[in-house]
């Protein structure tokens, strides 16, 4: 599977890196090229010697997109730190390049659920930690 | 009529003033706590404070009983899901995006975000329409109509120029409507005849610009 990560965070770093072990191609798109280093942290060799890619570049921008591979992503992951952003690059994944699986984190719970509800794959951290709390809370 | 708009920036807050001096209801949200007292000092109640993609601060604001929802912030992926979110969730009628970066504006298409407004494009087609090196300029589009109304200045020597309008070769899908010559405006019939310095507008169907420069002004774009 071809894997693209727009957004080299924690979790983008984290689960590029992951997918790469996990034998799948990895592009990895993001605007700040001092995210390289995260996907480098803690690893024997460097992301690229390992079969990684990386642009840099901005998440809408079309360039960037198909420079990291968008047209021959199997998956597309939108982990930037906007929502907004996440979800208009996530629309922008399946409706323009038809990308098979898109996968979308927003932190606001009521955007993640309603765009749920109109078909999206969205992954919500706060509701998860609420949930969390709330177990160990008993609440 | 109830207008939203998100963003309070130069443009908000004054579409916001503009449109309460036209008697209308307006509530302007903008989510930097300093711009919104500068704005609330003015507008008081008029100006509400928060982030316009939340949908709670969009629920506040009464965006379900909006008329109309105006989306001008700085950015884009931000104007694009308020609009979005205002017609699909709250199903508010009429929307107006603004587009920062014209690159953008295929996006708001994509999504069918219309109309988008981009001051960039706006100026672009100004200089277009007073620099005649261009020769062809487009006037309105018409997207979900598929028209387009443009201008083109006759050039001497041009295939149309000294022709009547029912001698010249128009493509299959325009026509011409109007002809300013010397200042004036006037509808022409088949019989005028097009002169070199002519400006002709014509409606066309989208994509037969090359088709209509080859015959009015093929050395338009050379030229000057």
């Amino acid at each position: 599977m071809f894997v693209l990560i727009v957004g080299a965070g924690r979790v983008g770093s984290t689960v590029a890196r992951a997918a790469l072990a996990g034998g799948h191609d990895v592009s990895v798109l993001d605007e700040d090229p001092l995210s390289h280093e995260r996907l480098d942290e803690g690893q024997s060799t460097s992301w690229e010697d390992a079969g990684g890619r990386f642009t840099v570049g901005h998440a809408i921008e079309v360039e960037a997109l198909e420079e990291a591979g968008i047209r021959e992503a199997d998956v597309f992951i939108a982990s930037t730190d906007g929502d907004n952003t996440n979800l208009v690059i996530a629309q922008i994944a399946k409706r323009r390049y038809d990308v098979d699986r898109v996968v979308v984190r927003v932190m606001d719970p009521a955007r993640a659920s309603w765009y749920a509800e109109q078909g999206l794959h969205t992954i919500c951290p706060t509701q998860a930690a609420i949930a969390e709390f709330r177990e160990a809370l008993e609440v | 009529m109830y207008v939203v708009i998100a963003g309070g920036g130069k443009v908000g807050w004054n579409l916001a003033r503009e449109l309460i001096g036209k008697g209308h209801e307006v509530t302007l949200l903008e989510n930097n706590r300093r711009r919104y007292l500068t704005i609330e000092e003015e507008l008081e109640h008029a100006v509400q404070y928060g982030d316009a993609s939340e949908l709670w601060v969009m629920e506040r604001a009464g965006i379900q009983r909006a008329d109309l929802v105006i989306a001008v912030t700085g950015d884009d992926e931000d104007n694009l899901l308020i609009c979005q979110i205002a017609r699909e969730k709250y199903l508010c009628e009429r929307i107006i995006a603004r587009v920062n970066n014209p690159r953008n504006l295929q996006w708001f298409e994509l999504l069918g975000i219309q109309p988008a407004v981009s001051a960039t494009d706006l100026i672009l087609r100004l200089i277009e329409h007073e620099v005649p090196s261009y020769g062809l300029v487009h006037l309105l589009d018409l997207p979900a109509e598929q028209l387009e109304i443009i201008e083109v200045e006759v050039t001497t020597g041009a295939p149309a120029a000294g022709k009547a309008v029912q001698q010249v070769s128009l493509p299959e899908g325009s026509l011409i409507i109007s002809v300013l010559r010397g200042g004036k405006g006037f509808v022409p019939n088949a019989e005028t005849v097009i002169e070199a310095g002519d400006e002709v507008l014509l409606v066309l169907d989208p994509g037969l610009e090359e088709a209509i420069t080859e015959q009015f002004a093929p050395n338009g774009r050379a030229a000057g």
